[in-house]
């Protein structure tokens, strides 16, 4: 197996999943129902890659003191309804992290 | 706004993501490394395939000697949810050349689409911001790449001499809570977020992130769903 060959696949399946919407754009009129999903694209997507990362620790999920992330990841939530902020989320959450690893 | 001030925002949003990212960069050099790929291909891929996620997986399968066209559909399933990605910006993208098109969808990681949107949505009911909005997505997506390919060269270089994970990988996760959670303006939004955090981790037992994906799509049909009740109901 070539290396190589192998990454240049990946490169451009990649890349056309990337442009597939971008380029048919203004050639091609999705269903009105396609349109009306769009605005729910960022909250869900990014959702569904930060749940995980918070409540599973190697594939089980844990609620208690032994997973600081899921504690620090709530600290964030609310600090970050409160004041909209991304900086003081950040720091909250490593803040918390820090201390949370140490208490528990 | 001018099209330096829109890069200059797009750069400035992006980089508390790059604390996040840089680890992760890092740790990818070191797997690729060990899974058997040559330091020049490892570093190579940082900038052909551009995808976190997909060149962990990639490395790892060419590591355990999977064949082909598998690794590559895998990589394809894994980096599903950029279309999403895509759908979401084209309208905004839409009377650019196509240079610019093919540029920016290169650029489009999670990371950098992250960065770019709330400054993307604003833009469109901005007229001062919406000529410029490309130039935004450019910052963010260029500023990730940058750091992406340091990254991995540091983890090729010097990666397997550092000390184990100091959790700087939480960043990544803390600035996606930190740009999601002030999206959430409505009972919709926020039932969309809840059900696809649910799903996904409802599906995390299957292969190739795959569940990440459904539970977009699950977030996406809940959201659209609820908010199509409440206007019926409104009339």
């Amino acid at each position: 197996m070539n290396i190589w060959w192998l990454m240049v696949l990946c490169g451009v399946i990649t890349f056309l999943i990337r442009y597939s919407f971008i380029a048919v754009e203004g050639h091609y009129q999705p269903p009105s129902w396609f349109r009306r999903l769009l605005p729910f694209v960022p909250v869900a997507a990014l959702t569904a890659l930060t749940v995980p990362e918070l409540l599973l620790v190697q594939g089980q999920i844990l609620l208690g003191g032994d997973n600081p992330r899921l504690w620090a990841g709530l600290v964030a939530i609310v600090v970050a309804a409160l004041w909209r902020n991304t900086l003081l989320t950040i720091g909250c959450g490593f803040l918390s992290l820090f201390v949370l690893q140490r208490i528990w | 706004m001018t099209s330096a001030q829109a890069f200059s925002l797009g750069l400035r949003s992006v980089a508390p993501i790059l604390v996040g990212v840089t680890p992760f960069g890092v740790i990818y050099g070191v797997v690729a490394l060990q899974s058997g790929i040559p330091p020049l291909a490892a570093m190579a891929m940082s900038s052909i395939v551009f995808a976190g996620s997909a060149q962990f997986l990639l490395a790892q399968l060419v590591g355990v000697g999977a064949p082909f066209l598998l690794t590559a559909g895998a990589v394809g399933l894994v980096n599903l949810r950029h279309a999403l990605y895509s759908a979401s910006v084209a309208p905004i993208l839409a009377r650019l050349p196509r240079r610019w098109k093919i540029l920016l969808a290169y650029l489009l990681t999670d990371e950098a689409y992250a960065a770019a949107i709330p400054h993307l949505l604003a833009s469109e009911t901005e007229s001062s911001k919406s000529a410029q909005a490309h130039w935004i997505l450019f910052g963010s997506g260029l500023g990730l790449w940058a750091s992406w390919q340091f990254a991995t060269l540091a983890g090729v270089l010097i990666g397997t001499q550092l000390p184990p994970n100091l959790g700087l990988d939480f960043a990544l996760p803390l600035t996606f809570i930190a740009i999601v959670v002030p999206m959430i303006n409505s009972p919709a939004m926020l039932l969309a977020a809840l059900s696809a955090g649910a799903v996904a981790v409802a599906l995390a037992v299957l292969p190739y992130k795959v569940g990440l994906f459904v539970g977009a799509i699950a977030g996406l049909v809940v959201g659209a769903f609820l908010s199509e009740t409440m206007r019926s109901r409104q009339k």
